[in-house]
C-alpha cells in the first residue's frame, strides 16, 4: 500500500509503513534468546507427565553429578515459594489456589515442574533431566468439569474440600423469569467454547542477570507485560522492587499468552540472585504447548426469549468456565470479562448471568486474544441464529429489529455498559453490497434443491466488544488489583528529535509507527525524527503495558495529552523569544507565530534547543522541553462491525470449506488504516482458527492429546480465501482522539460467523449445531445424529 | 526439542555407509533429508548413538530410465518426484502424490527414499509406491537385495532395511496408458494425510480393465484395497459402477482412532475418497 492520501492532511490516517519492520523481517532482531551473557548458566524443567500424582521421592543425586550441571533445585528448595498469582480475585469467597514455583509434594498437570537443572550448556541440562528418578503415586485425575462439581468428585486441590473455584451469579436488568413468561418463544443451546492454546511465533524466553548497580537483577523476557510483571516478581520474591529491572526486547507475539506471571520468570530471578549469574531458558514448542497458560475453554448453557415477531425479550446465560490447575493471574476474571457483552449489540429487558470456575486437573487457562468477549460474542451471535431458524426468520432480519440503531447512541445495555458511538445500519449496508448476498442464497437455494453433496451456507456476526480496560475506580468495582491508566513522555531533545516514552508494550502491533503518526501530528515534528521507547521499565518507567486492545485505546490517549503539554510550555518560550504574550502566539505544523505577523515565527525544534541551552528562558520555565501525562480513560471503547461468511460443506467428508469472507469494521478513527488491516488479518486468522481447526484435547488422564502442531493445527496463509475488508468510520465520543480498540476484533467476531456459516448449510439436514473446531470428525457426527433422528 | 549427543559420519558411497552402519553398530541411523528423523532426535522419541548422513551420496540421486521401469535413487528429493519430466510421464501418480507432501521447504529436503525407510503410516509416498507394485533395492554388508513393496513395508515405521542396510533406490514400473489420482484428505494445506487413497486405472473402451488402489493411514502400512481393485476390473467406467465397487475399500483394514478422527470415521472416508480416487483416475 502506498502513501496516496491529500498531502495537506497529518500524519494519522495515513497508511504509512510501518518503521520497525525493515528491521524485524531482515532479522536484525533482538529476541530473548538472541542476548549472549558471559558466564550463562542454562535452566532446564523437569515436568510431570503425569496429571494428578503425590510425589513420594525425588533422587537428583545422578543428575547432579552429571557433566557441567552446577545444581538441581526441587520444590524442598523453595519452599512456601509461589510461582504464580492471580491479581483478579472475583467474588470474596472465592477458593485461591496456591501455585508453587516448584512443586512441593503433588504434581497437578501434565507439564507442571518437579525439578530444575542448572547446567553449563542447555544440552547438558537437558540431558540431566533424564538422570532424576521420581515416585509418583498416581491421585485420580479431574478432567471434566461437570464431573468435577459433582458429589463426591477427587479433588484437585484437597486441602479446599471442592472443585468449584466461585460462582458469580449477576442479574442484568429486569427478572429474566419474567420475561421468559412472557415470550412466545423460548430457544436454549449448549454451546462448547473448547480450550485453546495460544501460538505465538517466538515461544517464552528469559535471561536473567545480576546486572549494573549492586543488588540489581535485570530480567529480559519474552512478555507483554513488563511493567505489570515487575510489581509481582516483587512482590512474589521480596526483592526490592527498585532492584529489579525487566526488560521486554522484541517480543514475537503475544495473544494473552505472554500475559502472565510464570513459574519459569519467578525462578530465572530467584537463581540469578543466588548464584549470581545471568540464567537462560527458551522454551521448546512442546514445552509452550504444555505450559503457556491457555484460553477459552466453557460450557456455554444459554437461553433466548423472544416474541413470536421476533422481539428479544432476555438471555440467561449460564456458564462453567474451566480454571485449569491453578489460578494465574486474571483466570478466574477472563470469563466475566465476557460477562457485559452478552447482550451484544441488542436490545433486551433481562439478562441472568452465572459464570461457576472449576479447577481440573490441566494446564491453567487466562487471557486469550478477545479474554472473554469472544465466548459472549460466540453465545449470543449463534443463539440469535437458532432463534432466527426457530421463528423462520432471515437472520439479517431478526439482528436488524433488535440492534441499537444509530440514532439511539449513546445507549445504555442491559449490563450497565453506554455504548458510546455505533453504526450498525451502515457496516452491515457495507457487509452486504461486498459480499453478495442475494447471488450466494440463490446459489445455496439451487444446491439444496439438486441436493448437491457440497452445501452452501452463510455465516452472519453483527458484533461490537469492550475493549481499552478501563477507568481505573470500574476495575476496582470489578475487584481487579490493579488500575486501567497508561502514561507517556515526550521529550524534546537538543537538536529537535523527539524521545516518545509509552508504557505500552509492544509484541507485534506497529507502536512504533502509530505513536510516532499521533505525535507528529500533536507537536508537528517529522513521523521519522520520533523514536518510540517502550518495553523496559529502565526506559520506560510506568505503564500497564498492551493487551485486550488497550493501547491506542487508553494509551493513545495519554500520547495526547503529553504531545500537548509539551506544546504549551514551548508556546510560553516562543512567546517569550518573539516578545509577545503567549495568548498571541499559533501553533501549526511545528512552528509557532505572530498572530497577524507570520513572519515572525520560530519552530518546535529551535525551542528545543533553546530549552536546552536555557540561556533566556522566561521566569518561571524550567530548561528542557518535555511533556507528560499519565491518562485515566473515560471509559471502555466499543468498536463493532459487520461479518459475513460463505461456508461449504461437503456432506459426505465433512470438510468445511471457507470460500469467502467479508469483514467491514468498526474501529473509529484510523490512526494508520495498514496497521488496522493487520490486525483484522490476524484477528481472523486466529477466530476461524477456533471456528475450523484448534482445539487442546485430553484424555480420561489428563494427558493433552493435542501436544504437537501436528495434532494441533493451527491455519496457515493456505488454508485461508483473500478476506475481503472494509471499514466504517464512527468516531468514538469518549477518546479525545476518536479512536476505539482493534486488536481482537477479528478474533471476536470471526469465529460465529463460520459457525453459523457451517450450521446453515446444513441444517436442512437436520443439525441445529456443530462442535467447535467444526473438523470434518465433528461435522460428520453432527450429520450422523441428526440423521438417526436427533439434532446435536 | 533439544536432542542428545551423537557421533556423526559423513558417507559420500553408499558401501561407506553401509561400512559405517556396520561399524556402529544397532542403534545407528542413516540421515536422508532430516525432515523426520531430526524431529524424533529433537523430541527425543530415539537417541542414535552414531547418525550416518548419505545426503549428498551422488549415486543415490538420480533417475534412470530403465526401459519398462524408472530407477529413482533413494535420495531424490519429494520435489524432484513431483517434478520431474520421467516421473510425470511415466509414474504420474508418484509426481501428483509427492505434491501433496508437507510444505515446499520439506520437499525440497526430503527424500523419496526416506519416506518409505521412515514408514509413517500416514506417508502419502509409500501408498504410491505399494499401488504402483514398486521394488526396493537395499545395500547391505552382504550386497544388494531387492524387495517388492508388499514385503517392503513391515509395520509402523518399520521396513525390510535391516540396521546395517542403507536403501539405495525404488524401481517403478512404468505405468503407461493408465490414468492416476491422489486423492489426500487433511484438514490444513500442510498436514499429514488423515485418509489417503491413491488410484491408478486403465480404461478401455470405456471399461475398467485393470486397477491399483492403495490407502493411506488406514492401518500400520500402506494397504492395497484388493476387493476394491476385483470388483472394478470389468466394470463400465461410470460413477456409480465405482462407487459400487469403493464401497468395500475400508473391508479388512484397521484404522486407528485419533484427535482427527475415530476408526469409524476413517472407514467411511476411505469409502469416499476411493470413489473420488478412481472416478478421477478413470476420467468419469
Ligand atoms: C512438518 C512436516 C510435514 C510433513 N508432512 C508430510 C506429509 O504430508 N506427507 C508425507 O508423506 N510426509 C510428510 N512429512 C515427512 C517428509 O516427507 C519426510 O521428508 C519423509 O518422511 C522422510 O524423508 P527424509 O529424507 O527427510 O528422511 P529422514 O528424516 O532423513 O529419515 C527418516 C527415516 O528414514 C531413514 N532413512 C532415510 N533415508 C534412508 C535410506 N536411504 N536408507 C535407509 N534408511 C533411511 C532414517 O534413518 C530415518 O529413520 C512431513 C514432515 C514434516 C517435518
Amino acid at each position: 500500500m502506498t502513501d496516496t492520501l491529500n498531502e495537506t492532511m497529518g500524519a494519522i490516517g495515513r497508511p504509512i509503513r510501518r518503521k520497525e519492520d525493515a528491521r524485524l523481517v531482515t532479522g536484525n532482531t533482538n529476541w530473548t534468546d538472541n542476548i549472549q551473557l558471559p558466564g550463562t548458566l542454562h535452566m532446564a524443567f523437569l515436568r510431570s507427565s503425569i496429571a494428578h500424582a503425590k510425589i513420594t521421592r525425588i533422587d537428583t543425586s545422578a543428575a547432579k553429578a552429571a557433566e557441567g550441571v552446577v545444581h538441581v533445585y526441587t520444590g524442598a528448595d523453595f519452599p512456601g515459594q509461589p510461582g504464580s498469582t492471580c491479581v483478579w480475585p472475583v467474588t470474596d469467597d472465592i477458593v485461591m489456589s496456591h501455585y508453587p514455583v516448584i512443586c512441593e509434594d503433588e504434581v497437578k498437570y501434565v507439564g507442571d515442574v518437579v525439578a530444575v537443572v542448572i547446567a553449563t550448556e542447555k544440552y547438558l541440562a537437558t540431558d540431566a533431566l533424564d538422570l532424576i528418578d521420581v515416585d509418583y503415586e498416581v491421585l485420580p485425575a479431574i478432567v471434566d468439569m461437570e464431573a468435577a462439581l459433582a458429589e463426591g468428585s477427587p479433588l484437585v486441590h484437597s486441602d479446599k474440600g471442592t472443585n468449584r473455584c466461585y460462582t458469580a451469579p449477576v442479574p442484568f436488568g429486569g427478572s429474566y423469569a419474567d420475561v421468559k413468561a412472557k415470550a412466545d418463544v423460548v430457544v436454549s443451546r449448549r454451546f462448547i467454547n473448547q480450550r485453546l492454546i495460544p501460538t505465538t511465533m517466538e515461544p517464552r524466553a528469559v535471561v536473567a542477570a545480576p546486572m549494573g548497580m549492586a543488588d540489581e537483577i535485570t530480567l529480559w523476557t519474552a512478555t507483554q507485560v513488563p511493567h505489570v510483571l515487575r510489581v509481582l516478581l516483587a512482590l512474589l520474591t521480596g526483592i526490592p522492587e527498585n532492584n529489579l529491572r525487566v526488560v521486554a526486547p522484541d517480543v514475537g507475539g503475544g495473544f494473552g499468552g505472554k500475559l502472565q506471571i510464570y513459574r519459569e520468570e519467578v525462578l530465572a530471578v530467584l537463581l540469578a540472585r543466588k548464584l549470581g549469574r545471568p540464567i537462560k531458558w527458551t522454551e521448546t514448542r512442546s514445552e509452550s504447548i504444555l505450559t503457556m497458560h491457555h484460553g477459552r475453554d466453557q460450557i456455554q448453557d444459554i437461553e433466548i426469549a423472544a416474541t413470536s415477531h421476533g422481539q428479544i425479550l432476555g438471555m440467561s446465560v449460564n456458564l462453567l468456565a474451566d480454571m485449569g490447575a491453578y489460578l494465574q493471574i486474571i483466570t478466574p476474571g477472563t470469563p466475566l470479562l465476557g460477562m457485559f457483552m452478552y447482550s451484544g449489540i441488542y436490545k433486551m429487558e433481562a439478562l441472568d448471568f452465572t459464570c461457576t470456575g472449576v479447577y481440573t486437573n490441566k494446564t491453567p487457562t487466562d487471557a486469550y486474544r478477545g479474554a472473554g468477549r469472544p465466548e459472549a460474542t460466540f453465545a449470543v451471535e449463534r443463539i440469535v441464529d437458532e432463534l432466527a431458524a426457530e421463528l423462520g426468520m432471515d437472520p439479517m432480519e431478526l439482528r436488524m429489529k433488535n440492534w441499537i440503531k444509530h440514532e439511539e447512541f449513546p445507549y445504555t445495555t442491559v449490563e450497565g455498559l453506554t455504548y458510546d458511538t455505533g453504526n450498525y445500519e451502515a457496516a452491515t449496508a457495507r457487509a452486504l453490497e461486498l459480499f453478495g448476498m442475494d447471488e450466494l442464497r440463490a446459489e445455496q437455494a439451487v444446491r439444496r434443491a439438486t441436493g448437491d453433496p457440497v452445501q452452501l451456507g452463510i455465516g452472519i456476526s453483527t458484533f461490537t466488544e469492550m475493549c481499552g480496560l478501563a477507568p481505573s475506580r470500574t476495575l476496582g468495582a470489578l475487584k481487579y488489583v490493579a488500575g486501567g491508566w497508561e502514561h507517556c513522555t515526550i521529550r524534546a531533545l537538543p537538536t529537535g528529535k523527539i524521545e516518545l516514552v509509552t508504557g505500552t508494550s509492544p509484541h507485534g502491533q506497529g507502536h512504533a509507527t502509530a505513536w510516532s503518526q499521533i505525535a507528529s501530528d500533536i507537536i508537528g515534528v517529522p513521523v521519522e525524527d520520533i523514536e518510540v521507547i517502550y518495553g523496559d521499565t529502565g526506559r520506560s518507567p510506568y505503564g500497564m503495558d498492551t493487551y485486550g486492545s488497550r493501547s491506542l485505546a487508553v494509551g493513545g490517549q495519554a500520547i495526547k495529552v503529553a504531545g500537548e503539554r509539551l506544546v504549551e510550555k514551548a508556546r510560553m518560550i516562543a512567546a517569550h523569544q518573539l516578545e509577545v504574550s503567549p495568548e498571541d502566539i499559533e501553533f501549526n505544523a511545528g512552528t509557532y507565530s505572530v498572530k497577524g505577523d507570520p513572519e515572525k515565527a520560530t519552530t518546535i525544534q529551535a525551542i528545543a534547543f533553546a530549552a536546552f541551552q536555557a540561556h533566556n528562558l522566561p521566569d518561571g520555565v524550567e530548561p528542557t522541553l518535555s511533556g507528560e501525562a499519565t491518562v485515566d480513560p473515560m471509559d471502555f471503547s466499543y468498536p463493532h462491525g459487520t461479518h459475513l461468511a460463505a461456508m461449504e460443506v461437503d456432506t459426505e467428508t465433512g470438510k468445511v470449506t471457507l470460500r469467502k469472507y467479508v469483514a467491514v469494521d468498526d474501529c473509529g478513527v484510523q490512526v494508520n488504516p495498514m496497521i488496522v488491516e493487520g490486525q483484522v488479518h490476524g484477528g481472523l486468522a486466529q477466530g476461524i482458527g477456533q471456528a475450523m481447526y484448534e482445539g487442546a484435547e485430553y484424555d480420561s488422564n489428563g494427558n493433552l492429546l493435542t501436544a504437537s502442531m501436528g495434532d494441533y493445527l493451527i491455519p496457515s496463509a493456505a488454508d485461508l480465501p483473500s478476506f475481503i475488508t472494509d471499514r466504517t468510520v464512527t468516531p468514538s465520543t469518549t477518546h479525545p482522539l476518536g479512536t476505539k480498540g482493534i486488536g481482537e476484533a477479528g478474533a471476536i467476531a470471526s469465529t460465529p460467523a463460520i459457525v453459523n456459516g457451517v450450521v446453515d448449510a446444513i441444517r436442512h439436514l437436520g443439525v441445529n449445531n456443530v462442535l467447535m473446531p467444526t473438523s470434518p470428525q465433528n461435522v460428520y457426527r453432527a450429520l450422523k445424529a441428526a440423521n438417526n433422528g436427533g439434532a446435536a | 526439542m533439544i536432542p542428545s549427543a551423537f557421533d556423526y559420519v559423513k558417507a559420500t558411497t553408499v558401501d561407506e555407509a553401509v561400512a559405517a552402519l556396520v561399524a556402529a553398530g544397532e542403534d545407528a541411523k542413516v540421515l536422508g533429508g532430516g525432515q523426520s528423523l531430526l524431529p524424533v532426535l529433537r523430541l527425543r522419541l530415539n537417541n542414535p548413538s552414531t547418525i550416518v548422513d548419505i545426503s549428498t551420496v551422488a549415486e543415490i540421486r538420480t533417475i534412470t530410465d530403465e526401459g519398462t521401469s524408472l530407477l529413482i535413487g533413494a535420495g531424490v528429493t519429494t520435489d524432484e518426484v513431483a517434478n520431474n519430466p520421467l516421473v510425470k510421464a511415466h509414474a504420474p501418480l508418484l509426481s501428483m502424490t509427492a505434491e501433496t507432501v508437507a510444505d515446499r521447504a520439506i520437499r525440497h529436503r526430503g527424500t523419496f527414499g526416506g519416506s518409505c525407510a521412515h514408514a509413517d503410516p500416514a506417508g502419502d509416498l509409500p501408498t504410491a509406491a505399494a499401488a504402483l507394485d514398486c521394488e526396493f533395492v537395499i545395500a547391505g554388508p552382504g550386497g544388494r537385495r531387492t524387495v517388492s513393496a508388499a514385503d517392503f513395508f513391515v509395520d509402523f515405521f518399520t521396513t525390510a532395511v535391516g540396521a546395517d542396510e542403507v536403501l539405495v533406490a525404488v524401481r517403478v514400473p512404468k505405468m503407461d496408458g493408465y490414468g492416476a489420482h491422489y486423492e489426500k484428505f487433511n484438514r490444513t494445506a500442510q498436514a499429514w494425510a488423515i485418509v489417503g487413497v491413491a488410484a491408478a486405472v486403465k480404461v478401455e473402451g470405456g471399461v475398467i480393465t485393470d486397477a491399483r488402489v492403495a490407502l493411506t493411514n488406514m492401518g500400520p502400512k500402506p494397504i492395497r484395497a484388493t476387493s476394491v481393485e476385483a470388483a472394478l476390473k470389468g466394470q463400465p467406467a461410470t460413477a456409480d459402477a465405482i462407487k459400487a465397487a469403493a464401497s468395500s475399500a475400508a473391508d479388512g483394514t484397521k484404522p486407528t482412532s485419533d484427535v482427527h478422527a475415530d476408526a469409524e470415521f476413517r472407514s467411511h472416508l476411505a469409502r469416499v475418497l476411493t470413489g473420488r480416487a478412481v472416478a478421477t483416475a478413470a476420467g468419469v
